[in-house]
């Protein structure tokens, strides 16, 4: 069997949160282990998810790292909790020029200067508003104040095509996930679980705290750029 | 015009050589699970290597051809008639209009491949009408009464450099410029000349005898016992029935595990052989979910997926590390 997780659960995903562009970035994302994956691919293991993050705007070439391009041959780049993913085709690039990339990428924890930036339009007074607020020890409007005014990152995709799980640069929004999954959790729901937050492509089970919805439609096959929010972009919500 | 649907047996699904390159949105690649077996068939029908054509699934599948049209069957061995005259396999056949074909049980592998001369016509997303089971993109899976439509290459001229007649199929599977990642595998898949690139006819695997499939070390190797690896490569596995798109479950003597601490969901290959804690294996297929959290031991070489792609459940299966 694989684990295809039932709602966005992120294993192990704990740990210090993600300083960004307000907090002080560690520089050590210098340290990397290459794991070995294959013919036709390499797993690049990073200290946190911070450094996955730099590192993996570093090798696509966004934000400072803007101008670098990715070379021919390689085929994805997959940002995850601790790692990314590099798969190549070996008839185009041999693994030690994929390697020689790998080693030689310089991690982009310039945030700010990041290229894109997606704003996404949120009716808050989702079904779980109350209860979240109340755990975390602030007022219904507080909890909307800080989501709003918070900086996030797309930091990786899962679960769902369109889904991807951002983080912030503190931990005030940290709340553990429901007891209870709940069965169907409607397309557009935005939602908080561990250090993330996300926004529900599709209905689907799912067992984030609720707080709000939005109209933006996060995946449309239709288009020729189907993903609204994209591993390394900037994302703000704003009240609708 | 087309094709109408009036069984479509088991499971048929539209699949073309899938859509790489967009594991970071979460997409897995898709396509057709024996991909030679496709492009021998486009090929022999005067198509494009990597148009739509269909996969289909233990036969069971009658199709009516509205209109004529050239066809060719490969991957799987088995009785397919036109009109109930057994045709040949691997091999491209003239459909009169209001011909009948039929797809019995296959004899040996698993998946027929059947391509028609300009394709099956379907909905793309990011370049590809492959259907994706794991997460439900693309055409849904034949239903009777269907109607197909086919795309418009004239005979014999499908594989002429820049036609483009047969739209988006020559960027198969690359994928879209200015999404940060370079251009991907398979560059010019599509526009080559058919004479050069007809691929050998592979014969589908004997159900009653092993496949073997060449594996190399994966990210977790070091998360499992010494004799884990030996047991991996030494013993013959068995296909487990609930295999499908997404994986195939294999059973056996279990792997042990020894760090046993929980892994962060990482980025998963075409290939991998995830192991979760009952020992036994999954190999990754087309549909696989982008990322897991269970440790992957190895990854099997990708010419040798095919094969996987016909291994029918209870076949036994070796891997050679």
């Amino acid at each position: 069997m694989w684990r295809l997780n039932p709602s966005p659960e992120v294993r192990g995903s704990g740990g210090a949160g993600f300083p960004g562009a307000g907090g002080p970035a560690p520089r050590d994302a210098g340290i990397r282990i290459l794991l070995p994956c294959g013919d036709s691919a390499f797993l690049v293991e990073l200290p946190e998810l911070t450094a996955v993050v730099a590192y993996y705007r570093g090798l696509i070439g966004a934000g400072a790292s803007a101008g670098v391009s990715v070379p021919d041959g390689i085929i994805d780049v997959v940002p995850a909790a601790r790692t990314v993913l590099v798969t190549f085709d070996p008839e185009t690039i041999s693994p030690s020029e994929v390697r020689h990339w790998l080693e030689s990428a310089e991690p982009a924890f310039d945030v700010a200067s990041s290229g894109r930036e997606v704003i996404i339009e949120v009716s808050y007074g989702g079904p779980d508003l109350a209860e979240t607020a109340q755990f975390l020890g602030m007022t219904e409007t507080e909890l909307v104040k800080l989501h709003t005014s918070s900086e996030w990152t797309a930091a990786f995709s899962g679960f769902a095509p369109g889904f991807v799980y951002l983080v912030t640069t503190h931990e005030r929004l940290r709340v553990p996930r429901r007891n209870t999954p709940r069965t169907a959790v409607p397309a557009g729901s935005v939602g908080l679980a561990g250090e993330f937050s996300g926004v529900y492509p599709r209905s689907s089970p799912g067992g984030w705290q609720l707080i709000g919805t939005t109209t933006a439609a996060l995946w449309d096959a239709s288009k020729a750029e189907p993903a609204l929010i994209r591993p390394g972009d900037l994302v703000r919500f704003v009240e609708a | 015009m087309g094709i109408v649907v009036v069984n479509p047996g088991a499971l048929t699904l539209v699949e073309d050589l899938g859509r790489q390159g967009w594991a970071s949105l979460g997409l897995s690649p898709s396509g057709a699970l024996d991909r030679q077996s496709l492009r021998l068939a486009n090929l022999l029908v005067g198509n494009p290597a990597g148009v739509a054509g269909l996969e289909i699934l233990l036969g069971g599948l009658r199709l009516r051809f509205v209109t004529a049209s050239t066809v060719a069957v490969a991957g799987a061995e088995g009785i397919v008639t036109l009109n109930g005259a057994e045709i040949p396999l691997n091999q491209a056949v003239r459909v009169a209009p209001g011909a009948v074909l039929d797809f019995g049980a296959p004899l040996f592998g698993l998946r027929y491949y059947l391509a028609v001369q300009g394709g099956v016509d379907a909905p793309k997303l990011l370049g590809s009408s492959s259907t994706d089971m794991l997460s439900g993109e693309g055409p849904a899976p034949l239903k009777s009464g269907e109607q197909l439509g086919t795309g418009r290459v004239s005979a014999g001229n499908g594989l002429v450099p820049g036609k483009g007649s047969v739209p988006g199929t020559d960027s198969v599977p690359g994928h879209g410029a200015g999404h940060g990642v370079g251009s991907g595998a398979g560059a010019g898949i599509g526009i080559l000349n058919n004479a050069h690139v007809l691929p050998a006819i592979r014969r589908a695997p004997d159900p009653g005898r092993a496949i073997t499939a060449r594996v190399d070390r994966g990210p977790r190797a070091d998360w499992f016992d010494e004799d884990s690896w030996r047991r991996l490569i030494s013993q013959e596995w068995t296909l487990s029935p609930d295999s499908n798109r997404i994986g195939a479950r294999l059973v056996g003597r279990p792997l042990t595990q020894t760090r046993l601490e929980e892994l962060p969901s990482e980025g998963m290959v075409l290939g991998a052989l995830q192991v979760p804690p009952s020992g036994l294996p999954t190999v990754f297929l087309a549909d696989h979910p982008v990322t897991g959290g269970y440790p992957v031991i190895a990854v099997v070489r990708r010419t040798d997926l095919d094969l996987l792609g016909q291994a029918r459940p209870g076949q036994r299966i070796r891997f050679l590390g």
